[in-house]
């Protein structure tokens, strides 16, 4: 067999969104001689981020001072913020908008068009950046430490069997890698796993986000406005809520963040966003209008608690893989950005990740978490407990004496009969789309059907076995893209895995009850390709 | 002998196209562009000439904006010597792409031209027909296999009745189709080298090529929804259905 291919590069960042972007940014702007590759799996830099996203704009304006001159093609300021009870499918009630979510100064963007829009700037610096490569696996020296990443195949088949077109993946090498994968990235769990680097800090924990950008009728959006929502279509023991932004051009981002942590093993977190649509205020606004993207991504929800060390020999966690979001301000992206600037300068000034951990707590970046590290858990307890343990730590800025504990979201599951379903009053539903596989489509998820399945079950005798008296399947809920089914046939009961469907959210990897499902990337280029997102 | 192949950029396969709102186009901006796919089979086919021996030299030319060179850059990637690209904001028709493209075959002297059989946008299946017209040369157009010997090209068609074998004297344009063969994957260190390879580029202007864009588009719209299905319960009510419909 011949020697693999590689490519030496003094920095290799995993992952083009936005902390990898400001990380290579900021690089090429202190040394310009550095030699920056940043690898993506999406076919296209921003096809597979999802965010809100309001964003605040401050690491944009240090990062690229000029930038408001060139704004990216979706960028709206914040007008006013709304905050409201959603009671039942009908009523609501407005509560005032609590102090992290107010919005003044901020941007609603498409993360993914702003990311897109970052990226030839970053190249205009320098930046070598490949979409459509996938970081499989790292790479690692001799000496255990990491040195760089392997790129995976290209043309391998459903059984392992190479097809005619079939191109071994190269070693990208460099004496730092830097994982900006984003939210539960595949190597960065390796990589966890294998240094310990969540010895000393709680479980990391996540909630699922689910997203539609809407056209609507002309005249029925308000650029500008911010509209989030607590309560229905979740009960009080599930931690989740809405967001409604009103875009520029009569266009609407509305999505639904449910916690990983809930415990029904029925519940479905994609039936509870059409459900939320169809609630009495919102289905006016939409009805009528067309749905022009969608898609589902996890979010890290953490923060301080859960934080991993963020270094190990050759290699740092930057964004999201870390898990920076503050979670009460619903923002990570200036978390993210800010990140990545400052790891820049760490590796531009020491040219080794050493250091990195310590000065990432020392920064502004964590001091946020920190002030802000009860809130969610607070709302283990229920939501009137968590709402009036919110008031306490933001009044008092996060200056309790205690932290509250995270709790893995694989755990956090009760099994069937043990416990009384709530009933959440759901109602039937009118609006588009149907039903999962209708939302697919807006994924406009791509997966070439012969290639090896990238969702991991290594033991399926879980899946026809205990998982069925003990949870009833909950892969075939929690999934917002219906990859996974119980398909009966004559051989009995067995677990199939639409993996083309996938829309690369991370959530089966996080919420399986037995830990039984591995995300890992496809071939390079595969996935959603989000539209504006 | 040198190939030259007809490399268009188009809206990705994988977006769902959207028609704007007020029905002046299908929206583009923040949209994924890629090569049409009938021209990487095209560009594939050019290589494997290429390596077989056959060919020396391979031009990838596209006719598009200012951005288009990324995507010629692609081209290169993927393994042609060089690339032209005519600069133009404008969108083009198929017969000022083919007076276009007559102009490069003058500069240029391929033996072959290879085109996809029709871009994924317009769905046109013009250009590689009215080049040929225009360069008063042989074509053979729905390429399934493609044989060259000595000074001739033997291709086998794709067309209605089956398969069809024609026989043509080179210098000759060949319109690919789908089966032909599979598109290589672009390797990482070839979009390095690709980097540094030659890409000319040439004001449309500068061409003076007389405007064949004679269609104007009045309007774009969606296909129609189709309404609501309604769900039956038993084979009687289904024929009641029919009947009040007048379909029985």
């Amino acid at each position: 067999m011949s020697e693999r291919e590689a490519m030496e590069y003094d920095v290799v960042v995993v992952g083009a969104g936005p902390a990898g972007l400001a990380f290579a940014i900021r690089a090429k702007q202190i040394k310009p001689d550095l030699r920056v590759c940043v690898i993506e799996k999406a076919s296209t830099v921003g096809a597979q981020i999802l965010s809100g996203a309001v964003i605040e704009p401050e690491p944009l304006n240090e990062l690229l001072p000029e930038w408001g001159k060139n704004p990216p093609p979706i960028c709206v300021p914040a007008a006013h913020d709304e905050f409201w009870w959603l009671r039942d499918a009908t009523r609501a009630t407005r509560l005032p908008t609590p102090p992290q979510m107010h919005n003044r100064g901020n941007f609603i963007v498409s993360l993914g068009a702003l990311c897109a829009w970052l990226a030839p700037q970053a190249e205009a610096l320098g930046v070598e950046i490949y979409p459509g490569f996938a970081a499989a696996e790292p790479f690692f020296n001799a000496d255990g430490s990491v040195g760089g990443v392997r790129i995976g195949d290209m043309g391998v088949a459903k059984d392992g069997s190479h097809k005619s077109g079939y191109t071994q993946g190269i070693d990208i090498k460099a004496p730092v890698t830097v994982l900006a994968e984003g939210c539960r990235g595949s190597l960065t769990k390796q990589l966890i796993a294998k240094f310990r680097l969540d010895a000393n800090s709680d479980p990391q924990t996540f909630g699922i986000g689910i997203k539609e950008l809407w056209q609507l009728p002309a005249g029925r959006a308000e650029p500008g406005k911010i509209v989030h929502s607590v309560g229905w279509p979740l009960d009080d023991c599930t931690y989740g809520g809405s967001f409604l932004y009103h875009l520029d051009k009569d266009r609407v981002a509305i999505g639904f963040v449910a916690g990983l942590d809930y415990d029904d093993p029925n519940f479905k977190p994609w039936e509870a966003f059409q459900q939320l649509k169809n609630h009495a205020r919102i289905k006016p606004l939409l009805e009528g209008g067309t749905i022009l993207s969608a898609g589902a991504r996890a979010i890290v929800e953490g923060g301080y608690q859960s934080l991993p060390k963020c270094e190990m020999p050759g290699a740092i966690l930057i964004g999201d893989c870390a898990g920076l979001v503050n979670v009460p301000k619903i923002k990570g992206t200036h978390q993210a950005m800010r990140s990545g600037m400052l790891a820049a300068e760490h590796i531009v000034a020491t040219n080794k990740p050493e250091g990195w951990d310590a000065k990432l707590r020392a920064s502004v970046v964590m001091k946020e978490l920190r002030r802000v590290r009860n809130i969610r858990p607070g709302f283990r307890k229920g939501f009137v407990v968590g709402m009036l343990n919110a008031g306490w730590e933001t009044v008092t800025a996060g200056f309790s004496p205690w932290t509250l504990r995270n709790h893995a979201d694989y755990s956090s599951l009760l099994k069937l009969g043990t416990f009384e379903e709530p009933d959440r009053h759901w109602i039937e539903r009118t609006l588009p789309p149907r039903d999962r596989l209708a939302g697919v489509y807006f994924a406009s998820t791509q997966h070439d059907e012969d290639q090896p399945i990238h969702l991991k079950v290594p033991d399926t005798d879980i899946c026809v076995g205990r998982c069925v008296t003990e949870y009833g399947n909950p892969c075939t809920r929690f999934c917002p893209a219906g990859v996974y089914e119980m398909v009966k046939d004559e051989n009995g009961l067995r677990l199939q895995i639409n993996a083309a469907n996938c829309v690369h959210c991370k959530t089966c990897d996080i919420k399986d009850p037995y830990e039984n499902i591995n995300w890992t990337t496809p071939e390079g280029g595969s996935g959603p390709n989000y539209q504006n997102l | 002998m040198k190939i030259l192949v007809g490399y268009k950029r188009v809206v990705d396969y994988n977006v769902r196209i959207q028609v704007k709102p007020d029905g002046s186009g299908v929206v583009s901006d923040g949209v994924k562009l890629s090569a049409n796919p009938f021209d990487d089979i095209a560009l594939e086919e050019a290589l494997r000439l290429r390596e077989k021996g056959i060919a020396t030299e391979v031009i990838v030319a596209t006719i598009g904006p200012a951005d288009c060179q990324a995507h010629l850059r692609n081209g290169l990637a993927m393994g042609a010597n060089r690339a032209i690209h005519v600069v133009t904001s404008d969108a083009i028709q198929p017969l000022t792409a083919a007076r276009t493209l007559l102009k490069l075959i003058e500069k240029e002297q391929p033996q072959i031209v290879i085109l996809g059989k029709q871009a994924i946008d317009d769905d046109c299946n013009q250009t590689g027909q009215m080049l040929a017209a225009l360069w008063n040369r042989p074509q053979a157009t729905f390429a399934s296999k493609v044989d060259v010997t000595g000074n001739a090209v033997r291709v086998t068609r794709e067309v209605d009745a089956g398969l069809e074998t024609i026989e043509v004297d080179l210098p000759a344009v060949i319109t690919t189709d789908l089966r032909l063969n599979e598109p290589r994957f672009i390797k990482l260190p070839d979009i390095m080298k690709a980097k540094s390879k030659p890409l000319e580029t040439i004001e449309f202007a500068a061409l003076a090529v007389e405007s064949g864009d004679h269609l104007k588009t009045t309007n774009y719209a969606p296909p129609a929804k189709r309404s609501r299905g309604v769900m039956v319960k038993d084979a009687a009510e289904l024929v009641a259905a029919l009947k009040t419909k007048g379909l029985l």
